[in-house]
């Protein structure tokens, strides 16, 4: 177990040092030039120009720029934003922002999605089941952005339940509403793929034997059934907890939430290099970690599943 | 600046939001938070000398006094200056006002204007408006023409600080606009503490206006501000304190001014602008702005040399009409190169060259010979708006001109002014305008001063500016600064399209609002007080 632990996170090494290359080239690659949009519709003097093209290094052939980052990278510099700011500082803001909204939303999917699968699957043809299927139904149909801005009409401006936008109420409450809406696709999705899953195993011979043999049911979902079933919904809530952290943008934009994703759109927009490297990289850790923490859960899951 | 200016996250009017009570009742709870809340985005930088985007300039407005300001309407009038005399225009003396201090109690001197602008002036620093004092000799030798050589001093020779409260500038040629320049925020003073760290000062700038910092600036989420009680200047605070609460677009924040957690929001999307009229009544006000949007064209494209074809496109746009389609009536067409708040704006003076009429449009385009091949529109990516009143300007042209085949070039914001700078534009573009101060000259200077984007040949209108600079009687300066703007409308390199209004919206809690188009944030921020 351990020594695959060890050679997963040895793996990852030229995993990040592939990627931030990628991103660093792509970034360089975008059209356009940072500087002349800092000068904006005014004239920006030559010497002006060339200074800051000098400060961010913008006068050196791509490779020079690399390596120059990726030495920063190993004294644990990520370079400077465009307007001056330290990326480093920039990054520990905005990424505290977002790992709140997305763990409020991922407990919430969790939690919820979990419970209602659950609920749904032991009464498969009844109310609830219809309930749930046509609710998810709904969510997965109506856009997020739809969600939000009805949420925080209703619930925040005009009940006066929620704060509207921001951050000023802290966590959880200023996340609550907005992690709510951004946990709710995944939600339904879990729910889902719960009860499907649910529905199949309980269908199964062990289930059979386990119920000739006298078994109570109650034990026989928590302890079999409900283990089995949770595999593919693990490896969805593992792979969704990167695509939450990834930024949820649009969500980010409606409630007023610094996180990363705003960071990101505005950094490209501009083509803001350090920005856009420090903030992917951090990503790429992110998913690399989660896909770790999948696999080691699969086999306190799961007996069978081995790790050579 | 204006590219920069908005960039709004996302634009997307899904909802439509049914009448709902504006909650009252501010961010502090109690009665005894006497302080107030100004929405803005982040902005770029705080320093000065280096701040140039609207919301910076916003929150340094609160923070810094200039040696001049202007009076409401728009002429310059002294702020931390005594007295500003020139007798040629050419060399200036400033008397600056005893007693005055920053707020950590550093004597304001002729001295901190001195340093600040020579900090600004200073190439190598990169800073934002370093522009603004070309015009102060010595100059060049700052911002030597090789860019690679390191420039021989960095002190400006023309500034000559005689005392404590006496500076002396000298130009490198006559310029009558000084004054409306040294209202200009970007002119601030800086304190000795701002030389010895201007990182840690651009973090929490030390001023010398109404307001100081409370705390430090909290990126992407707020600036604190205080009154600043050892003010002596010409416009102590009434508030207590304030408060610039950043957003990430203008959407947000209007949500929050609804839910009465921010006080003041000067920038209500237009789509919105309905609805706000309904929901804040008199607390909602539409106020002409400085900024301008034009077409224009590149004249280093042989399809769009002859001035007659320009003429014909200019008069086959319908502005008011795209106006209400897509700002809902919020923006006003104008035929001017210069905003209605500038002193010198004529209604008329682009005359029937930016009046709708396709049948003399249409006459006018066959007799220039018409237009072949596929007609590129140009914009940015910045602003949803803009493809949208292109499609409206491309609508019309096809009807009125006939021209049949028009397509969008639509380029993403970091690649759009290179390519105009390049002379690299496909066809007639956006292209945007914001005042710095309210002057004929700060309109016209860029459209005459080479290079030039659009590849115009600006020779005759620079030699009316020059005249103009350099004229003692500001009667006189006014006329030659028109003067300049007939031979450019003439030629039409660029039509005029409209002009920007603010459209403003505040809470019941507060009260003496002062909007007021010439002060740079475009509120007087000192006289709000809160209930």
């Amino acid at each position: 177990m351990w020594r695959f632990v060890l050679r997963r996170l040895l793996q990852m090494v030229p995993v990040v040092l592939g990627t931030t290359f990628l991103i660093y080239v792509l970034v360089f690659a975008l059209p356009g030039d940072p500087i002349r949009v800092l000068g904006g519709d005014k004239p920006m003097p030559p010497s002006v120009y060339e200074a800051l093209r000098h400060h961010y290094h913008l006068d050196e052939p791509l490779v020079v720029q690399y390596g120059r980052y990726l030495l920063g990278l190993f004294r644990g510099d990520f370079g400077e934003t465009l307007n001056g700011q330290s990326v480093s500082s920039l990054m520990a803001s905005s990424w505290t922002v977002t790992a709140q909204l997305a763990l409020t939303a991922w407990i919430f999917e969790l939690g919820m999605g979990i419970a209602l699968g659950v609920w749904a699957g032991l009464r498969k043809g009844g109310i609830v089941d219809s309930l749930v299927l046509s609710g998810t139904t709904f969510v997965i149909a109506v856009p997020q952005f739809v969600l939000g801005y009805s949420a925080q009409l209703v619930f925040g401006l005009k009940l006066g339940l929620f704060p509207t936008v921001g951050t000023d109420d802290g966590w959880p409450y200023s996340y609550l509403l907005p992690g709510m809406i951004l946990g709710s696709l995944s939600l339904a999705y879990i729910a889902r793929l719960t009860r499907t899953s649910l529905v199949e195993n309980m269908r199964a011979d062990y289930v059979r034997t386990a119920l000739a043999k006298g078994l109570p049911r109650r034990r026989i979902v928590v302890r079999h059934t409900l283990r089995n079933s949770l595999i593919p919904v693990v490896t969805y809530l593992g792979i969704d907890l990167g695509n939450l952290l990834a930024g949820a943008i649009i969500i980010e934009g409606i409630f007023n939430l610094p996180g990363i994703g705003q960071q990101v759109f505005l950094a490209i927009q501009v083509k803001d290099g350090p920005t856009v490297v420090g903030i992917s990289t951090f990503l790429v850790l992110i998913y690399l970690a989660a896909n770790l923490v999948v696999d080691i859960v699969y086999g306190a899951l799961d007996p069978r599943i081995r790790y050579e | 600046m204006s590219e920069k200016k908005s960039r709004w996250l996302i634009s997307l009017t899904a909802v439509a939001l049914a009448a709902s009570a504006c909650g009252g009742g501010g961010s502090g709870g109690g009665g005894t938070d006497k302080s107030f809340s100004y929405a803005v985005t982040e902005p770029e930088h705080l320093t000065p000398g280096n701040t140039n985007d609207g919301q910076g300039l916003n929150v340094d407005d609160a923070l810094f006094d200039r040696l001049m300001t202007l009076d409401p309407t728009g002429k310059p009038l002294p702020q931390e200056a005594e007295s500003l005399t020139s007798t040629d225009q050419k060399v200036w003396t400033v008397k600056i006002k005893p007693g005055l201090t920053f707020h950590n109690g550093e004597p304001v001197t002729a001295q901190s204007y001195a340093d600040a602008w020579n900090q600004a002036a200073y190439g190598p620093n990169g800073w934002g408006n370093n522009a603004y004092f070309a015009t102060i000799d010595g100059y060049d030798d700052l911002n030597p023409s090789d860019e690679k050589a390191k420039p021989k001093t960095d002190k400006l020779r023309g500034l000559k600080v005689i005392d404590d409260h006496t500076l002396q500038i000298t130009l490198t040629k006559p310029f009558s606009q000084l004054p409306l320049v040294l209202s200009f925020v970007g002119t601030a003073p800086l304190p000795k503490a701002a030389l010895s760290d201007l990182k840690g000062f651009e973090q929490k700038p030390i001023g010398n206006g109404p307001f100081m910092l409370d705390g430090s600036w909290e990126h992407n989420r707020q600036i604190k501000l205080k009154k600043f009680t050892g003010y002596k200047g010409p416009r102590p605070a009434h508030a207590d304190g304030l408060t610039f609460k950043i957003y990430a677009g203008r959407d947000a924040a209007y949500t929050d001014l609804q839910a009465g957690k921010v006080d003041y929001d000067d920038q209500i999307p237009a789509a919105k602008v309905p609805q706000a009229k309904r929901l804040l009544g008199d607390r909602f006000v539409s106020e002409p702005s400085g900024t301008m949007d034009f077409l224009e064209f590149p004249l280093y494209d042989k399809a769009y040399a002859n001035p007659d074809l320009r003429k014909a496109v200019s008069m086959a746009i319908d502005r008011q009409s795209i106006v209400n389609s897509v700002y809902n009536g919020a923006f006003k067409p104008v035929g001017s190169l210069l905003a209605p708040i500038v002193p010198g704006y004529r209604e008329g003076a682009c005359a029937e060259a930016c009046t709708y009429n396709p049948q003399a449009a249409k006459q006018l385009f066959d007799k220039a010979g018409g237009f072949n091949g596929t007609l590129h529109l140009m914009f940015s990516n910045a602003d949803a708006t803009y493809e949208q009143w292109m499609t409206d300007i491309a609508n019309q042209l096809k009807q009125n001109l006939g021209i049949k085949d028009i397509v969008f070039d639509k380029v993403q914001v970091s690649d759009y002014l290179t390519k105009l700078s390049d002379h690299k534009a496909t066809g007639p573009y956006r292209s945007n305008w914001t005042m710095d101060y309210p002057s004929a000259e700060d309109y016209l200077t860029p459209r005459c001063t080479p290079p030039i984007r659009s590849g115009y040949d600006g020779v005759a209108c620079l030699d009316l500016i020059k005249k103009a600079n350099a004229a003692g009687d500001p009667q006189q300066a006014q006329q030659l600064y028109q003067q300049a703007e007939d031979v450019v409308l003439k030629d039409l390199p660029l039509t005029p399209l409209w002009n920007w209004r603010d459209q403003i919206g505040f809470s019941k809690r507060i009260g003496d609002v002062k909007i007021d188009p010439y002060t740079t944030a475009h509120l007087r921020l000192e006289t709000v007080t809160v209930k």
